[in-house]
């Protein structure tokens, strides 16, 4: 038998996966195993299928994702910590023929952010909001977030999350789901093949929905941060299947502007 | 009794301090490079300690206004943060000044502006002795060299901010808050009761008994020519902190034809680079601020009529050289040396700095 | 007396615990102490190091660019750090992963095989005792005795079981390290 040489390995036939070009050569920071980079990459495959890379404007946050400006080959821009959603605002309604995300993590969103992105989704600002939920602060070394879970340790709830002392998780996605202004709210993971599938069709959705200019599409994925819940990559997705999804059910709760009722 | 040492970094410190000060509350929301202070409070417990309120807001906008509310008690309440988040205090801080409100804050700067780097820096100067926020007012300043003075400071500061009723910033660095140093630990100081509060702030808002008017905490006076006076108050309040609070140390200052000027661990840096500037037999002494504001400024004016020059030295693009400059009213030359945006310069640097622009120039 | 030290290798080596153990000691002895550690988004794993000086006088710079000794754990490191040493100084690291060894004839070099060691003896963990062992051997700056107080007082007291283990580690370590 003829040797195989690595021109008859790539070859269209044999093309099983492939990186999107929306996505830059870069390597990213992230922790091995940890959510933000497939997030990432649903985001560059959405943008490269739906062809709107030239048309697309996207915000970074402050939190592990501040460098997403690395990782794809988008404009974008840095925002301060919490106010993603205002220059989002801004980005829009200047140029509302143009596609606008914001992309933020808990700390972000629901705790310095909470003003603005409860205002922008009441103004029902037509761009997409990605929240990726970790129940914690990565960037920072693990710090309690508002949506850490009651009991569940981080650096600075070491014992673990006291509702009494520190309040109760905060479900941010159920609660813009009751705002005028969201059009699409929807919770999803990115842990599996079947749930990394599902969540690109929501990515896809709330890219599309801009279309429509009905307002707000806001998709939380549950993640994992293997550093902060200090566990290795596989066992951290199977501590977040066992306590963050009972408390953070994945599924739509919001489509075409109305509730879900389950 | 022994005393009793411990190994700990800058941040922790402030955290065991505020503690054994008997302080009441502490609000802040974390940041590198000074999260270690409320992750040290959540680990010590305080509310089992002494009863001390410790939580974490959610953001340094809401920390800063709990402060407010618990200062306009009377209590005694302190905050912290790094640059992105003092910056984000400033409103708040700004009222605090205006509602004439003691509070404790402490600055572990990183360089900026922006989001910038979470290194150490001294770029924070100018908005930490100049006001900060808008309005015409001032902070004292404490600028620690050292772990002990990170601790130290916390009770120096809010015996201060009660003294003259207005916020006390301690302003470190990424250095001066990650390293560990040897700290002599103080007592535990006993609460104050809140009787004690009482008597000792009546202008708190605690209650209004029978006894008194009520007692308003405010910074709004719509008559312009009431809000005159009130400044005037104010500047007449900065004036004695000038008169009565200035602290510095001098280093081999008597003998010194040179003199560097430097707060917090670019004193330290400087510290070494004296020693080899002497090594070289140039006579180098050094000024290190420890109120910022108020600034030494007599030392410096007299200084200037038997050394040399000076040279600042500052992890900033040169801040603090202003008034250095303004101190030493053009007797002699002042120069200024630093790096920036997280570098550290190093002690030859310094000597190169001093013998090129000072000796040399 | 003034000994200044950088400590370095990869995160999770227990760079900055071993320095704050030798630190530790120090201060139990009576002596000026810091310790300034390199700070990041410390997620990332990559290199992680530490300034330790123990002096008898008051301590100036705890950050420097020259150093007494060098306490090498990989090869970004190595060479990072190589070129720091004052001449005259020394150098210890672990051949590890090492490709290109120290290479300066004007300082000392020693080398210890802890990573092997240890794991020769199922002891990760204890690692880094053993190449604060090594370095004690060499410089016996602080006494066993005030190492043992520094440890107790670095170690939550969870811990404190692990003493003998550690003790033993420093032990093995001084046992091992060769002059190169
Ligand atoms: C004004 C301000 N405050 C605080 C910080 C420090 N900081 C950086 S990231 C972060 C939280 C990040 O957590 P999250 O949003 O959950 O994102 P993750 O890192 O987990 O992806 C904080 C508090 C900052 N940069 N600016
Ligand atoms: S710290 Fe957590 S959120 Fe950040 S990259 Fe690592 S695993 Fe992901």
């Amino acid at each position: 038998m003829a040797e195989i040489t690595i021109k008859d390995i790539i070859k269209e036939e044999n093309l099983v996966y492939k990186k999107s070009k929306v996505l830059t050569n870069n390597t990213m920071s992230y922790c091995p195993g940890c959510g933000h980079g497939t997030a990432h990459r649903l985001i560059a495959e959405v943008i490269e299928e739906m062809d709107i890379q030239s048309e697309t404007v996207g915000v970074c946050p402050v939190g592990c994702s501040v460098l997403m400006y690395n990782f794809l080959d988008l404009d974008m821009q840095q925002a301060a910590h919490g106010r993603a959603p205002a220059l989002a605002t801004a980005i829009k309604r200047l140029m509302p023929e143009k596609f606008v995300f914001t992309y933020q993590g808990d700390g972000d969103l629901a705790a310095i952010g909470t003003a603005e992105t409860i205002h922008a989704c009441n103004r029902g600002e037509n761009i997409t909001i990605i929240f990726v939920n970790n129940g914690i602060y990565g960037m920072t070394g693990g710090q309690m977030a508002p949506t850490t879970l009651k009991g569940m340790p981080a650096s600075t709830c070491p014992y673990g999350r006291d509702i009494e002392m520190m309040g109760n998780p905060l479900k941010m996605t159920e609660l813009v789901s009751h705002l005028a202004g969201t059009y699409y709210v929807t919770r999803q993971s990115v842990h599996s093949p079947a749930n990394v599938r599902k969540a690109k069709k929501a990515i896809r959705q709330a890219f599309e929905n801009q279309k429509l200019k009905r307002g707000v599409s806001f998709v939380e994925i549950v993640s994992n941060c293997n550093s902060g819940w200090k566990l290795p990559p596989v066992k951290a997705n199977e501590w977040m299947v066992e306590n963050m999804f009972p408390f953070y059910p994945l599924g739509d709760i919001k489509v075409d502007g109305q509730l879900v009722t389950k | 009794m022994e005393k009793e040492l411990r190994l700990m970094k800058g941040n922790e410190a402030v955290a065991e301090a505020a503690i054994r000060s008997g302080a009441d509350a502490y609000f802040g929301y974390p940041i590198t490079p000074q999260s270690e202070v409320i992750e040290y409070l959540m680990a010590q417990e305080p509310h089992k300690r002494t009863g001390m309120v410790v939580l974490q807001a959610e953001s340094e906008v809401a920390a800063i206004n709990m402060i407010y509310g618990a200062a306009a008690c009377g209590k005694m309440a302190m905050t912290s943060s790094s640059s992105p988040g003092i910056s984000l205090k400033q409103e708040g801080i700004s009222y605090i000044a205006g509602a004439e409100l003691p509070c404790l804050i402490m600055n572990c700067v990183r360089g900026g502006p922006g989001l910038g780097t979470i290194q150490p820096a001294q770029s924070d100067y100018f908005q930490s002795t100049k006001g900060g926020g808008h309005g015409d007012y001032r902070l004292v300043v404490l600028a620690p060299a050292s772990v002990q003075e990170m601790y130290d400071f916390v009770e120096i500061g809010f015996d201060l901010a009660f003294k003259y009723r207005n916020p006390v910033m301690i302003l470190a660095d990424g250095i001066i808050g990650q390293m560990m140093e040897k700290v002599e630990i103080g007592p535990q100081k006993v609460r104050r009761t809140m009787e004690e509060v009482i008597k000792q702030c009546p202008w708190g808002t605690t209650g209004k008994p029978t006894t008194r008017e009520r007692n308003i905490i405010t910074s709004l006076d719509l008559v312009a020519s009431r809000q005159e006076a009130f400044n005037l108050k104010l500047v007449k309040k900065y004036d004695e902190i000038k008169e009565k609070e200035v602290k510095y140390e001098l280093i081999n200052c008597d003998d010194a034809e040179y003199i560097i000027v430097a707060y917090g661990s670019s004193a330290r840096l400087s510290m070494k680079a004296m020693d080899l500037l002497r090594a070289k037999g140039i006579k180098t002494g050094i000024v290190r601020p420890i109120t910022l504001f108020p600034f030494p400024s007599k030392v410096l004016f007299d200084l200037a009529d038997r050394v040399k020059g000076f040279l600042t030295v500052e992890m900033s693009t040169g801040q603090m050289v202003e008034d250095v400059r303004l101190a030493v009213q053009f007797k002699k030359p002042v120069e200024h040396y630093g790096r920036v945006g997280g570098v550290i310069p190093s002690p030859e640097e310094i000597v190169n700095a001093l013998e090129q622009k000072i000796i040399g120039g | 007396m003034t000994e200044e030290i950088i400590i370095a290798g990869f995160g999770g080596q227990g760079v900055l615990s071993m320095g704050k153990i030798l630190a530790y000691s120090g201060l139990m002895q009576g002596q000026e102490v810091s310790w300034m550690p390199s700070y990041g988004p410390e997620m990332r794993g990559g290199t992680s190091n530490v300034t330790v000086i123990i002096s008898d006088e008051r301590i100036s710079s705890p950050i420097l660019t020259k150093y007494d000794t060098a306490i090498i754990l990989n090869q970004q490191s190595l060479d990072k750090f190589e070129c720091m040493v004052k001449p005259g100084g020394t150098l210890l690291y672990d051949p590890n992963g090492i490709t290109r060894h120290p290479e300066r004839k004007d300082i000392s070099i020693y080398k210890v095989a802890a990573t092997q060691k240890a794991t020769e003896m199922g002891a990760v963990k204890v690692f880094n005792m053993m190449v604060l062992g090594s370095y004690l051997k060499i410089k016996p700056i602080v006494k066993m005795e005030n190492v043992i107080k520094g440890l107790k007082k670095s170690i939550p007291a969870r811990n404190h079981h692990l003493i003998p283990m550690n003790e033993q580690a420093i032990e093995i370590g001084m046992k091992e390290v060769q002059q190169v």
